[in-house]
């Protein structure tokens, strides 16, 4: 009773800060429902990095092995899951609310006929959760009913977990998966390459609108003051829409939600789905030449100028502020 | 090919929310009434299927019978016809999974395109249920879909970029923003909507658990963001974020 199964996800040998964050919203869930807090580590040779997350103040870790689990898909991590679920006998299964979380997390629901709840931004002492609905225009109370229960978490609504002096003991478990669970091919992934701080990560972060007007001045006149502040870069649906920057960066209500202490909105409008994806950052900055436009409204900080020659000044000061 | 296509109605993205005072749920007099917008995606990549190779698009919703309008605005897109399972109660992704997942095994579709998310709940959860209690392959946040023969490739938008995975039909794809730009319907299209077959079926005789396992207890307008100042230059805005805010 009231044990939680924490979903660590990995990529290319490492844990992103989300699933960090998975693992103190797991600890914090076991502890208010009165169970062990288990994270589980799926893959081909998972290890290493089974030990690693074994540091993180969680009662053990599961090395869930088997061929198929090499590369994330869902039916054969979703059957995977759910054999382990049966076996331990744990009642809440935990992921962050990732790319990789959503489409996992409502597959093993239903493969165990459990209620989910997705993207989370509070685990209340009463049973019940806290969850955005209307792009985060009502917070909802929610209740799960039944022995087993599936909870995403929002990324941006719980801190990460930090490692301790000891290590939790690390249990190998071969994974059962019937083989109509795989019947999906990972063909490829094209990961935008970039050295700059993980959108969902980053302290600052500086997004661009459709007032950039093309993926070129995103480049030359954006890229310059993102680099000054030592950001992540983001941008509006719009500017996604009409191709200025790939897909991972869009923040809003049906891209990646933010909340870094610092955003700064530049040639963005503020519609209310993007908003949704950045309204509980710390300080809000708007640029805008239009000083009507919605994102005035949420920030803290309002420029009211043209963005070719405010954000290439900003850049100049940030400099100067560096040297200073 | 036949393809299912599940649509939810959905207030229109730009309806201002307004939590009522009791909590149990939103003003709805000032709400105007849309297909959830990833779904006409859905409908839009169902026709373009459909024009490339044979076939038929069926749409289907669970909903009150007032839900006719949006299922006639799929029809008049180019849909072939479709279902209303009626329903009143607030039913939970489980049991629109559930009721799908028969529609299905009654309709025999080859592939289910649907949206990723509906835009009121946000739950993202439907269409991955579905394809689990299918025991179909599953292809979420899809912004581009290929067919050679039975084979599906889908190149879907993840965390980092993109990812393409490939399965046989029969499956079910997810719509994300990126995928296509839905068609508005024609005059003549809305003409010959008003003759397509849409039957409605109430939810209780599909013989699938109903029971909600998540319920809503009460809904709270979330803390309100102030406007803050506006500042007169770019050296004032470095110099507050600076010594006021303690941002940078």
């Amino acid at each position: 009773m009231g044990d939680v199964l924490i979903f660590a996800e990995h990529l290319g040998g490492h844990f992103p800060k989300t699933t960090l964050t998975a693992v103190h919203a797991g600890l914090d869930l076991a502890r208010k429902r009165g169970g062990n807090a288990i994270a589980v580590v799926a893959g081909d040779a998972p290890d290493a990095l089974a030990g690693e997350i074994a540091k993180y103040g969680v009662s053990k870790v599961i090395a869930l092995t088997h061929a198929n689990l090499k590369n994330y898909l869902a039916d054969a991590h979703a059957a995977a899951l759910t054999a382990l679920v049966k076996k331990t006998g744990a009642e809440f299964v935990l992921a962050t609310a990732t790319a990789v979380g959503k489409d996992l997390a409502p597959r093993l629901a239903a493969r165990l006929n459990a209620p989910m709840a997705s993207e989370i931004t509070a685990i209340n002492d009463d049973g019940t959760y806290i969850r955005p609905m209307y792009a985060g225009n009502a917070m909802a109370t929610i209740e799960l009913d039944g022995p087993v229960k599936i909870i995403t978490v929002r990324g941006t609504a719980f801190d990460a977990a930090k490692p301790g002096d000891g290590a939790a003991p690390v249990e190998k478990v071969d994974a059962e998966i019937d083989s109509a669970a795989a019947k999906t091919e990972f063909v490829s992934f094209n990961q935008t390459k970039s050295d700059r701080p993980q959108l969902t990560e980053a302290r600052i972060v500086v997004s661009g609108g459709r007032g950039l007007k093309s993926g070129d001045n995103f480049k030359t006149v954006l890229e310059p003051l993102v680099d000054e502040m030592g950001a992540a870069m983001g941008a509006s649906r719009a500017a996604v829409d009409a191709g200025f920057v790939p897909n991972d960066l869009q923040v809003g209500q049906t891209g990646k939600v933010v909340a870094p202490e610092l955003y700064v909105a530049v040639g963005i409008s503020g519609a209310i789905q993007h908003l949704a994806g950045m309204k509980d950052s710390k300080i809000i900055v708007a640029i805008n030449k239009d000083e009507e436009a919605p994102i005035f409204n949420v920030a803290d900080y309002g420029l009211v100028a043209d963005l070719f020659k405010a954000v290439p000044e900003m850049a100049e000061e940030m400099k100067k502020l560096k040297h200073s | 090919m036949k393809i299912l296509v599940p649509i939810k109605r959905v207030p229109d993205p730009a309806t201002t929310i307004r939590v009522l005072p009791d909590g149990s749920g939103i003003a709805t007099d000032n709400v105007k009434w849309v297909i959830n917008p990833f779904d006409e995606i859905a409908i839009e990549e169902a026709l373009r299927i459909k024009e490339k190779q044979q076939g038929e698009v069926v749409l289907v919703t669970v909903g009150q019978s007032t839900w006719q309008e949006q299922l006639r605005t799929g029809l008049a897109m180019g849909a072939d016809r479709a279902i209303l399972v009626k329903t009143d109660g607030a039913l939970d992704s489980l049991a629109i999974a559930r009721i799908l997942a028969k529609v299905v095994s009654d309709e025999k579709p080859e592939l289910v395109l649907l949206g990723k998310q509906a835009i009121d709940d946000d739950s993202n959860q439907v269409g991955q249920m579905l394809a689990e209690m299918l025991g179909w392959p599953q292809a979420t946040f899809a912004s581009k879909v290929e067919f050679a023969d039975k084979k599906v490739t889908v190149t879907r938008e993840v965390d980092g970029g993109l990812e393409t995975i490939a399965f046989n039909l029969p499956a079910v794809i997810t719509t994300d923003l990126r995928l296509n730009e839905p068609r508005y319907a024609s005059l003549p299209g809305i003409m010959k909507a008003r003759k397509k077959e849409l039957k409605e079926v109430p939810a209780e005789s599909l013989g699938v658990d109903l029971a909600p396992k998540l319920k809503i207890k009460t809904l709270a307008a979330p803390p309100k963001r102030q406007a803050g100042k506006k500042v007169g230059s770019v050296q004032e805005l470095v110099g507050v974020l600076h010594t006021e805010a303690k941002v940078i």
